[in-house]
């Protein structure tokens, strides 16, 4: 440098020693410890309160007979297989057509306008509230198609529901598979099929078991989607077929904590079924997360 | 860019002055009764109304390896890619004017592009195997293309990672995940995977950028072996590789093909003043 001079870096000692910068740094750590703190201890209450409250009336007759005495005694073994069967009947329908269609509106439509507001559209209607499609899934599939109050309408109106949040949660995880994945696999001579099948699902397949799971509770735990189309408030029956109504335990328990003359009695059975619900949803997470972890580790 | 970039037709007079440096293929005695395996004719590139290449004409010989040479954002890339129509998958992109492999036109309505893209290898820039572990990578593009037997697409991924100078390496450990290779490894595992499908033309697209110089000796000496039965095109940021591994040399700028001839005159005797100053690095 012509002339100027260097002025020298100053050295240790050279800086003031009071750094308002860790002061700040401290704080804001300390609000972000706060609001996890706060959320960890309100889950933990609640679980803490529903599974001393439940643990107490789940015994091996409340998982496996039916109500007696007008429900204040017995088991609740029909609203466990009802939700089982909704829960199943709904994914089944939801998860094949939902991927088919995330699949259909990330790869073989080009992006234009008109996709972008479908998909759109399908986010929105993930926020439509659940009672609104109970009184679609009443006009349609009990009234329209005839299927009465039964197992088939209750699935069809909870595939319905989560069709949504299953499409935007496939369609965020085949998104963020890398067009360079695609690329490689078209270069090599691959079909946009083959692609698809082998390079691109795969990939996103974590993802979309994420969605899945989500799913999954939500569809166990709605109720109001049930009420006008599958469920019933008594049954000593098991199903026979998709067209028998069914006990669910989302909307036993509203029924044991608004009907009925017995109170006290029915109460803790209440939180009896919000306990197995509660441990249905865990197992089925835990068994999608296994899943998730085994095809990550493999490749990761 | 060009202002007026937006034609309403694809071929338009060359403007004049003296930017117009858009050369004819030169036909030199040593070319002119060589076959020639990609034939590119007066093409436009757009993506969406920018123009990324202009006017550009070349001939690809078989069984040589053309470079492609040019200061970074110039169309390299974007030039090979079109030869396997990796352009398409890219919205908003159109092209005028004709790309001919051994005759027939690769954009033709008719033209089996899958069939296109297996014929035309490529390696690109950023290496890129799948998720998915050695083996399956290298067996992928057998697997597609119809290979069922074991034995022999076992055969044939060993023998691809032997010429991709891989195996060695990693022979013990086959089925484990390749994204768990260095950058390095990764790309000659993505040479290996080229190979495996047998090409006629293999577009390699700055292949030993992330290489060591022992391993870009070996991809330098893989590359003059793969000649004997495959066209190459290979896209460098090295003046020394691609005076020594080409037989011809493309040097681009601002999507234009400002220079194309044998390798031997153009980096000895450059005819035009823009290719020697980049060669001697005296450009801009
Ligand atoms: N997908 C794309 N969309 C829009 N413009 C693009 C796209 N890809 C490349 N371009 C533009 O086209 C021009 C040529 O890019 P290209 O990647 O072909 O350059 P390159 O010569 O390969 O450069 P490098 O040596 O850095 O790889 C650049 O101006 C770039 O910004
Ligand atoms: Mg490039």
């Amino acid at each position: 440098m012509n002339g100027t001079k260097t002025v020298p870096f100053p050295r240790a000692g050279g800086f003031p020693k009071f750094h308002l910068r860790n002061l700040t740094q401290r704080i804001g750590f300390f609000f972000l410890f706060l609001s996890v703190m706060v959320t960890v201890l309100f889950l933990g209450v609640l679980l803490v309160f529903i599974v001393a409250r439940g643990i107490q009336v789940v015994n091996w007759e409340f998982l496996t007979q039916p109500p007696r005495e007008a429900m204040t005694a017995g088991g609740v073994a029909p609203a466990i297989l009802g939700t089982f069967y909704l829960t199943l009947g709904a994914i089944l329908c939801a998860l094949p057509l939902g991927v088919a269609c995330a699949i259909y509106l990330v790869e073989y439509t080009p992006k234009s306008y008109v996709v972008n507001l479908i998909r759109m559209s399908i986010n929105n209607l993930a926020g439509v509230p659940s009672v609104v499609f109970g009184l679609f899934g009443l006009a349609i599939f009990v009234k329209f198609f005839n299927f009465g109050v039964s197992i088939l309408s209750g699935s069809l109106t909870l595939a319905i529901m989560v069709l949504p949040s299953i499409i935007s949660a496939s369609q965020e995880s085949l998104l963020a598979v890398p067009q360079s994945y695609r690329e490689a696999s078209l270069a090599l001579g691959a079909s946009h099929w083959q692609t698809i099948r082998k390079v691109v699902i795969p990939t996103a397949l974590p993802g979309i078991l994420t969605g899945v799971i989500l799913s999954i509770g939500r569809v166990a735990g709605e109720t109001a989607p049930i009420i006008f189309t599958a469920a019933t408030f008594y049954t000593r029956m098991y199903p026979s077929s998709v067209f028998s109504e069914v006990m669910a335990l989302p909307y036993h328990i509203y029924a044991l904590m608004t009907e009925g003359v017995h109170a006290d009695k029915q109460a803790p059975i209440a939180f009896g079924c919000a306990f197995i619900l509660l441990c249905l949803v865990l197992c089925v997470s835990a068994i999608a997360i296994y899943i998730r972890q085994k095809q990550r580790s493999k490749y990761g | 860019m060009d202002k007026q970039a937006f034609p309403h037709t694809a071929r338009r007079p060359q403007s004049a002055g003296r930017q117009s440096p858009a050369q004819s293929p030169q036909k030199t005695d040593d070319t002119r009764d060589m076959a020639v395996r990609i034939r590119v004719r007066n093409i436009d590139f757009y993506y969406g109304n920018s123009r990324a290449l202009e006017k550009i004409d070349m001939d690809i010989y078989k069984n040589r390896v053309t470079a492609m040479i040019g200061p970074s954002g110039c169309g390299k890339s974007t030039f090979i890619r079109l030869f396997n129509r990796m352009n398409d998958l890219i919205p908003h992109t159109r092209l005028d004017g004709l790309i001919e492999l051994d005759n027939r036109d690769i954009y033709s309505s008719g033209a089996d592009v899958v069939d296109i893209r297996r014929r035309v290898g490529m390696v690109f820039q950023k290496p890129n195997p799948f998720p998915k572990s050695i083996f399956e990578n290298v067996a992928y593009g057998l697997e597609v293309n119809g290979i069922r037997n074991k034995k022999l697409k076992e055969a044939r991924v060993v023998d691809s990672l032997k010429k991709a100078a891989l195996w060695e390496e990693i022979k013990d450990r086959i089925h484990e995940s390749a994204l768990r290779l260095s950058g390095g490894q990764q790309q000659r595992l993505c040479i290996a995977r080229c190979l495996a499908v047998d090409p006629e033309v293999i577009l390699f697209d700055e292949p030993c950028a992330s290489l060591d110089p022992i391993s870009t000796r070996k991809i330098e000496e893989l590359l003059l072996e793969l000649k004997e039965s495959y066209t190459i095109v290979i896209v460098t940021h090295n003046m020394q590789q691609a005076a020594r591994v080409s037989d011809y040399t493309a040097f681009l700028y601002m999507g234009k093909l400002i220079e194309f001839g044998e390798t031997q005159k153009l980096f000895t005797v450059p005819r035009n003043k823009m290719t020697e100053e980049y060669l001697t690095g005296k450009f801009g």
